[in-house]
């Protein structure tokens, strides 16, 4: 890849350290329903956030506000240190977004139409013909490039989306359900190429309902629901705040449970409490301490089968928020 | 903005819409032509301005509504201007390629004032072929070459053919802006063509003057007050303003006035053309009124889609 890495362009105000998208009481109202209530969100820079909710939870809205495409009823924005509203353009300069249903100009070929998006982004046109041929290569679409896009498959849409997100450099990216409609090999080929886009420089921000596609890609997310967030932060974190408040549930298997077990398991420091049913013990630790409890074990000769950390899918995270609220 | 209107001439020079209504405009002038080379040696022209006849001349017998003005006024401009906005807005919207474009860092504006010169553009060109075609066609057949007067005249019907057309594509767009389904921005605009363009100078105006000011005894100020009324409601429609004013500009054996005159007035009257300033003079209101209609919609279509929130769901 050509890519430059983009750190280094001149930002506007002062942003916190890390940081490149901001918002403070983002408020958004139509008709007197207010679809996004009083939101802060920080998504730091060079990772892939995910933004999920049900349905109508101001997921859309939102991105639409950070781009300058609406206008917030109050509270404010920072992408990249600019304001969108105020200052929509430089804003627009340095951020790709792939709307949910992305449309092409039929009658023209792919060339043609991120050729069109160049123009409009004032890249000249001998950079922009290499950067297509360099782009429409990375989405696996060297092959179709003059071809017409009415004859692109939805997968192929969905790729030429991607390039054409991309032909700017942009230092953020907004996603909106990139994989809707795809069949697993198209997912999996889009989830890669997001994947791959920290390494150069880009933010991406994926909104999606696809839990475990989100799961397996991003690094933090955020849930929103009826406009309000209601949770945020990485993944592992949220994990263990949402079932073991804070802490780690590691799981052992063995074939000869015995109090002498449990007693020498409690001896390992960190450790809280031991529960036993059956062959399984459930163990309640300040931190991952499986290699110690191994070791014990091990040492003890107790016969281990097996030993796991308990790992909470956005699934079970996702299920809990929501069927408590 | 030149890159926005460049891709939209492309894409009208590659679409089977302008060929099809470039044919149209070309045929239908060649059969009007065709019937005012007939009928052109029993009308009676002042020589100065033969080559104006071949424009305003009805055939023999066929009814004078099938002359190349009027079929121009009445149909092919306001055709063309409406195909050229109806879907300018709405079609970018439902194929999802608005979002798209409203992400570049491009002026919103851009996008409807590109859009609205590209069509102006478009229609110069259709016009000014169809005008060429016919004179070229017409200077072969009566032999007669256009007196530099006449070439002005004709330049500035030109101009006045854009100004209409570009009312109704500014109406066009601005529904294709009201309306998210190009279908139904479609029918209003036709809609709205029909009834300005037929029944309103046909049925409605008639009917508001007689209720308004009546005939009821056959006296002469009230067939004047009625006539008058019947004239100043017609010219609510556009229609009716362009026909007035290229009726003067391509005619100027014709009387020296646009309103209701008796007998004896004429009597009076000097019957020299009209010069072109003259000419001028007289149709200055229906001028500024069809500019300022074209300006009006295009201001409410813009106004309009600065204000609109773009999504794609």
């Amino acid at each position: 890849m050509l890519y430059l890495s983009l750190c280094d362009s001149a930002d506007g105000d002062e942003m916190s350290q890390g940081i490149i998208v901001e918002t403070k009481d983002l408020t958004k109202s139509y008709d007197g329903t207010t679809v996004v209530d009083h939101l802060n969100l920080r998504i730091p820079e060079k990772e892939i956030f995910g933004l999920l909710g049900p349905n109508g939870a101001g997921k859309t809205t939102t991105i639409l506000m950070l781009l300058g495409l609406t206008e917030p009823v109050s509270g404010s924005a920072r992408v990249c240190g600019f304001n969108p509203t105020r200052e929509p353009l430089k804003v627009k300069r340095l951020v790709g977004y792939m709307p949910e249903n992305i449309g092409f100009y039929e009658n023209l070929t792919a060339r043609e139409n991120l050729d069109f998006i160049a123009q409009l982004n004032n890249i000249s046109a001998a950079k922009a013909h290499s950067k297509i041929s360099e782009l429409l290569g990375v989405v696996g679409l060297g092959e179709v490039v003059e071809q017409q896009v009415g004859t692109f498959s939805r997968g192929m849409k969905q790729r030429l989306g991607i390039a054409d997100a991309l032909i700017k450099e942009p230092k953020v990216v907004f996603f909106d359900e990139p994989t809707a409609g795809l069949d697993p090999e198209g997912i999996n080929q889009i989830l890669d190429l997001i994947a791959s886009l920290p390494q150069i420089g880009t933010t991406v921000v994926l909104c999606s309902h696809r839990l475990y596609e989100v799961q397996r890609v991003c690094h933090s997310v955020a849930i929103l629901s009826k406009g309000k967030m209601v949770v945020e932060g990485s993944l592992d974190e949220l994990g263990r705040e949402a079932f073991a408040g804070g802490r780690y549930l590691i799981e052992i298997e063995t074939s000869q449970p015995s109090p002498q077990l449990l007693d020498i398991i409690k001896g390992v420091s960190g450790v809280a409490k031991v529960e036993t049913t059956g062959n399984l013990l459930l163990i309640n630790a300040d931190s991952d301490l499986r290699a110690e409890i191994a070791k014990v074990m091990v040492q003890n000769d107790f016969p281990l089968t097996q030993i796991k950390i308990q790992e909470v899918t956005l699934d079970d995270i996702y299920m809990r928020y929501f069927h408590e609220g | 903005m030149i890159a926005i209107c460049r891709k939209e001439l492309a894409d009208y020079f590659t679409s089977v819409r302008f060929v099809i209504l470039f044919l149209l405009a070309c045929l239908a002038s060649a059969g009007a032509l065709y019937a005012a080379y007939a009928g052109i040696r029993s009308a009676d022209i002042p020589t100065d301005f033969l080559f104006l006849g071949l424009f305003i001349t009805p055939g023999e017998a066929i009814p004078s509504i099938f002359t190349f003005v009027n079929l121009m006024a009445l149909f092919f401009i306001p055709i063309i201007g409406i195909s050229l906005g109806f879907d300018a807005i709405n079609k970018e919207r439902s194929n999802g390629t608005l979002s798209r474009i409203m992400s570049q860092p491009i002026y919103r504006d851009n996008v409807i004032n590109g859009k609205f010169l590209a069509g102006i553009f478009i229609l110069f060109i259709i016009m000014m072929a169809t005008l060429l075609i016919v004179s070229g066609l017409g200077l072969r057949l009566i032999g007669v070459p256009p007196t530099s007067e006449e070439i002005v005249r004709l330049f500035l019907y030109l101009i006045f053919t854009i100004i209409y057309g570009a009312f109704w594509m500014g109406l066009s767009i601005l529904f294709s802006t009201l309306f998210r389904s190009v279908a139904i921005s479609l029918i209003a605009t036709i809609g709205i063509w029909l009834f300005f363009s037929f029944f309103y100078i046909l049925m409605i105006a008639p009917a508001i003057a007689d209720a308004i000011a009546p005939i009821a005894n056959g006296a002469v100020e009230a067939r004047i007050h009625n006539m008058e009324l019947l004239l100043a409601l017609s010219r609510v429609s556009p229609s009716y303003l362009f026909s007035e004013a290229t009726s003067v500009l391509l005619n100027p054996p014709l009387l020296g006035s646009l309103g209701v005159i008796t007998l004896e007035q004429v009597v009076f009257m000097i019957p020299t053309p009209l010069s072109l300033g003259q000419s001028m003079i007289l149709i200055w209101p229906q001028l500024t009124g069809l500019i300022a209609l074209t300006g009006i919609c295009f201001a409410v279509s813009y106004v309009i889609f600065m204000r609109q929130e773009i999504r794609s769901t």
